[in-house]
This record gives structure tokens, sequence and C-alpha cells, in this order.
């Protein structure tokens, strides 16, 4: 099987047109492929659509791996800290080669191990989760071992806006700041909800540049649905030598899907088929989908 | 009644309760308008949590505290034990998903150990109600202990009718006594299933609900001890520091000696998948337990003439 051609932004290919809508258009299946983990048990939809524009511009165009390499020590590392947001990244592994897409429907069945949240029995998934504030830790590791080895590889760590209410994320920060790690890149998915409200009206995490830049890293904010500007962030880091970087991208929860942006009661939830028949339809802009599921707020 | 109805009235009745979660709100999500400034969600921070719950107990509140099992037992361990252990203060703990409840999450969320560790630290008492009637029967009294306690959160529908509630006490479902099985929390409900095929083969069985599993019921252990054949123990818990090392312990105290089958899981994390799918694979439905059982007992021959009396639907299986 052939896979799509992926230029790295690193090897110094400026994205023109036909790269931007390669993007979109695998963006477009990869929230199919969330679409469709969405029933029979359902999954974590709406931080997986928020997220999936950033980790298939990630895997298409900055990260320097590919199905063939995901254990070269040389590879770019990619930590998803949010693990509930796998649907994202497994929907790209489906369509970017690291696995056979007809394993998503294995979904929640006994003969796979794709579930709620990510692990290294699929390959590519550098590393489990599930548990908020951990592979920023992690990463901060492998960080660590890249520098005492003096190669040139990165790390790129993806984080959720509720998950930055954990402690551990912001002993992270400090001891990443402390470390000097400007190998090491952040970024957190700002869709602006956490399981049941909005940040802002629990723990409110704004200026997060500031908090962020006091402790030691150089920090970018960007919209995370828009290409261009994911690449002018992605081009420059370490924004600033010796620093860690982070970028801000702010998100839509549920992004693609007008029935569920934004929404509340939308985080995890178990759809039926004829809903998933709609959303999908939706997704392509064919009408607005009617959904009477139950949403399931916390599993 | 609900466990949100119940702590209405709970909150109601005594204003040194206070609800807390760690955003995990599935099972409280309609106390805001009623409790206002006594239900106190600190976000995703188990530990800060814990500490402030000790805080609050220690001005005479009795902090209600929920978060996912895991998360909660792990992640602030040692919160709890060192502000909630040391300081024996009456905070009491709500773990929801144990065990195999968290079904497709994975290992991260699988609270396997949790009995193991909370029964761990001394003033800690300990309870896994087997269906929504068993918690809400227990949880006045768990309030009204000075100690404080953690709790298997439990709200799937009841499948039997039981006896009242005492910390400290089992109760018996079924009598009998060619094999006893002892559980907790849902898989009650597949024990029983497993009681009617075993009765269908002509076995007496003792099914025993412990709810309270510390302090534990050792008279209602040492009773099954003597009078069956062989103690079966079922539980979504690692076999270690679950029910095989409480009935050692009560067994080396009261030197007592039993043939024990323990049903947990052996030193690994369960298949995530849906609960159906995790019990069809994992071995713990009915039928599955009732097979478990039958083998168990086919090994030890001298148990053999209960064999002889199996249908040969379970014959088909051993």
């Amino acid at each position: 099987m052939e896979f799509p051609h992926h230029l790295k932004v690193q090897s110094g290919n400026a994205m023109n047109a036909s790269d931007k809508q390669e993007l979109q258009q695998t963006a477009i299946r990869v929230r199919e492929h969330i679409i469709r983990m969405a029933t029979d048990g359902g999954c974590f939809i709406g931080a997986s659509l928020s997220c999936a524009d950033l980790i298939v511009y990630l895997y298409s165009r900055v990260l320097d791996i590919s199905p063939q390499r995901v254990s070269d020590p040389g590879r770019d590392y990619f930590l998803l800290s949010k693990g509930h947001d796998v649907p994202a990244v497994y929907g790209t592994f489906a369509e970017l080669g690291y696995i056979n897409a007809a394993r998503l429907a294995n979904h929640l069945h006994t003969n796979d191990s794709i579930y709620w949240h990510p692990n290294r029995d699929i390959p590519g998934v550098e590393f489990h989760s599930g548990s908020l504030g951990h592979l920023l830790s992690v990463g901060i590791g492998v960080a660590l071992d890249i520098k005492l080895r003096k190669t040139s590889n990165k790390v790129y760590v993806m984080l959720g806006d509720g998950e930055l209410n954990e402690g551990s994320i912001w002993e992270g920060c400090l001891v990443a700041g402390a470390h000097g790690l400007d190998n090491l890149v952040a970024i957190v998915d700002r869709n602006g909800f956490q399981a049941n409200m909005r940040t802002e009206d629990l723990i409110p995490l704004e200026p997060l540049e500031d908090k962020f830049t006091a402790f030691g890293w150089s920090v970018r904010r960007i919209n995370g649905h828009a290409y261009e500007e994911m690449e002018a962030a992605f081009t420059g880091h370490p924004f600033e030598k010796g620093k860690p970087s982070m970028i801000i991208a702010d998100t839509v929860r549920g992004k693609g899907l007008p029935s569920i942006e934004a929404r509340p009661d939308r985080w995890f939830v178990n759809f039926t088929a004829e809903e998933i028949d709609m959303l999908l339809d939706e997704l392509h802009g064919i009408g607005d989908a009617a959904l009477k599921s139950e949403s399931l707020y916390v599993r | 009644m609900t466990y949100e109805e119940l702590l209405r009235a709970i909150t109601a009745e005594d204003d040194r309760v206070v609800i807390m979660t760690a955003e995990n709100r599935a099972a409280i999500r309609s106390l805001q308008p009623h409790l206002g400034d006594r239900l106190i969600d600190v976000g995703i921070s188990e530990m800060t949590m814990i500490g402030a719950a000790a805080g609050l107990a220690l001005r005479g509140r009795i902090p209600v505290v929920h978060a996912l099992a895991t998360f909660l037992t792990l992640r602030a361990f040692e919160f709890i034990r060192t502000d909630v252990g040391i300081s024996g203060l009456p905070v009491k703990l709500i773990g929801a998903v144990p065990g195999f409840l968290s079904d497709g999450n994975g290992p991260t969320h699988q609270a396997l150990e949790d009995i193991a560790l909370m029964r761990g630290i001394p003033p800690i008492q300990v309870f896994a109600p087997s269906d929504n009637d068993d918690m809400l029967a227990a949880l006045p009294h768990i309030l009204a202990s000075p100690d404080p306690a953690y709790v298997r959160f439990n709200n799937m529908p009841a499948h039997v009718v039981h006896t009242p509630f005492k910390i400290g006490k089992a109760e018996v479902l079924t009598e009998g006594t060619d094999v006893a099985i002892l559980t907790y929390g849902f898989l009650l409900r597949e024990v029983l299933a497993a009681e009617t095929l075993l009765r269908a083969e002509g076995l007496t069985c003792r099914v025993i609900n412990l709810r309270s599993l510390k302090p534990l019921d050792e008279e209602v252990i040492a009773s099954a001890a003597r009078d069956c054949t062989l103690l079966v123990t079922v539980e979504d818990h690692f076999v270690t520091g679950g029910l095989t090392t409480m009935l050692a312990e009560v067994f080396l105290r009261r030197r007592l000696i039993a043939d024990v089958l323990p049903i947990a899981l052996e030193h690994r994390w369960f298949k995530p998948a849906t609960l159906d799918r995790v019990l069809e694979y994992e071995g713990f439905t009915g039928s599955a337990l009732t097979v478990r059982i039958l083998r168990a007992l086919e090994n030890d021959r001298r148990k053999g003439p209960i064999l002889d009396q199996m249908s040969s639907l379970f014959k088909t299986y051993l």
C-alpha cells in the first residue's frame, strides 16, 4: 500500500495550497474515524475533535517520524498527555499508515487494544496515558536523555487545558524551565472546557501565557484550527534558545460538528448507530444531527 | 432513592457534611443548586482536595469526597495516609468506577489495589456495596462513624433484597455447605447467577456479601471455613491485598484451615472493553464462575462424589 509522502516542515518546504488542502482532507477523514468510534460504548468525542487538526498537522508536517521509524531513537516523540483524545491519534495513524484502518472497528472489543486511552500495543503510541498530568514529566525525561546524547530530535507533549488543574503539570513546568529544555515543545489544546464546564467557570486559567512565561517557558498563542498559524509557530521553535517552548492552541471542543461544538454536555457520549450516520452527514455539511442520546459527562 | 437524594437529605439535616469533588460530577450532578457553597469542586486536583478535606474536617466538617477510585486512592495516596490517616479525621472517600466498572478506560483507570491500599491505613474503614440499595443503606452508618472511610461507589440496580446494614457485618444471602462464595461490589450479581447454576447441579451454595471489608466480619468467614467444602472468593481486585489476603489473616489469627479458590486478577490489569465483554473475557460471568468452581472441585478428588451429579452441560466445559 502506498501512503502519501509527507514532506516535513523542518526539511524546509513551505506549506502551499495543495499541502493545506491535503491536510484538510486528512483531517476530515480523521474526524470520520472519531465519529465512528463514538458508538457501541462511546468515546471522548468533543476533546478528540478539538485537537484533530493539530495532530494531523504534527504527524503530517512536523514530527520527524514515519510508520517505518517508530522505534528509531533519532525520531521525534509525540506524547499525548490528555489521553482521552486518542481517537484523534488513532484516526491519524489509520490515515498515515501506522495502523490498518480496519482495526478501528475493534474499538472496545477484547480482540484488540483500542480503547478510551492510548497504550503501547498500538504501533506509534510512545506511552500510555489517561491519568492526567503524567506525560509532561515523561517528556522531560525523554528530552533530558536527548540532551545527554547530544542529538537533535525533539519532544512534543499535548496537554489539555482542564489537565492544567493537576499540580504535576506545574512541577513539570518548573523543572523543564530549570533545565532549559529547548528540545521540548508543549502544546495546550485550549478548547475552553474541562469535563463538565468551561475552565474559566471552575478553575480559571487565564492569563495562561503569563503563567507559563513566569515558569520559564517561551510562549506563543495560535488558532489550533488554522494551519498557517501552526506552520508559523512550529517552524520557529525553540522560540528562545535555552527555554522550553509552549504553544497555546485555541480550539473548539467538538470542532466540525455544530450540534456538539462547545457544548459542556457532549464530552463523552455513546451515540446510536443512527446518530453516527447523522453526525457523518453533518460533518459533510448535509443537515444537522438531531441527537437524542443521553449525555454522559464523566467516566 | 438515588445517591444524590440521600446526600441532599443528609446535608439538609447535618450542616457538618460538605460535598467535595475533583471535577467528577457524574454522581452528584444535581446537588449544586441545593448545596451552594457546601459543594466544593477543586477541579482535577486530587491531592489538594484531600488536604483541603482534612482542613475542613479539622474545623468540624464531615467532607464526602468524590473522585475516580484510581486517582483518589493512588494519586492522593500519601495525602490520604498522612493528612487523613494520621489525623484520623472523618473524611469520607467515595471512589467512582472501581474495579471492572472502569470498563473501556484501560489500566490507568483500573482501581484494582484500592482496597488493599485503603485497608492498610490504620483508621480507615472500607466498604464495597453490591448495588445502589446496599450503598444507600450503608451511607448513613458510614457518615455517622467518627472514623475516616473509603467506599467503592456502586449505583447499579439491586438484584436482591438486602438485610439491614451494620458496619462490620456481612450478609448471608443463601445457605449451603458445599461451596461458600465470598464477594463484594457489583460482582454479587454474577455470583448469584453462579449460585443458581450450582444449585441446579445439586450443590448447595452459601453466598456471602461482605459489604464491610474493614472492619471485616470474621465470624461469617470462620463459619464458612468450618461448614463448607470449598471457599471461593470473587472480587474485581488484584489477588494481592484483596480477599485472599484478608482470609489468610483471619485463618492465621484463628488457626483455621480451608480449601480456598481465589477468583481475582492475578498480577495483571484486565482487558479494557465494554463491561459485558470484560466479564466474558476475564471469566467473571455467572456461568464462567460456575465452570471455574466446578473445575476446582473436580481437581480435588476428595470431592469427587459431588461431581458425579453434574449435568452434561458443565461436564463439557471441564
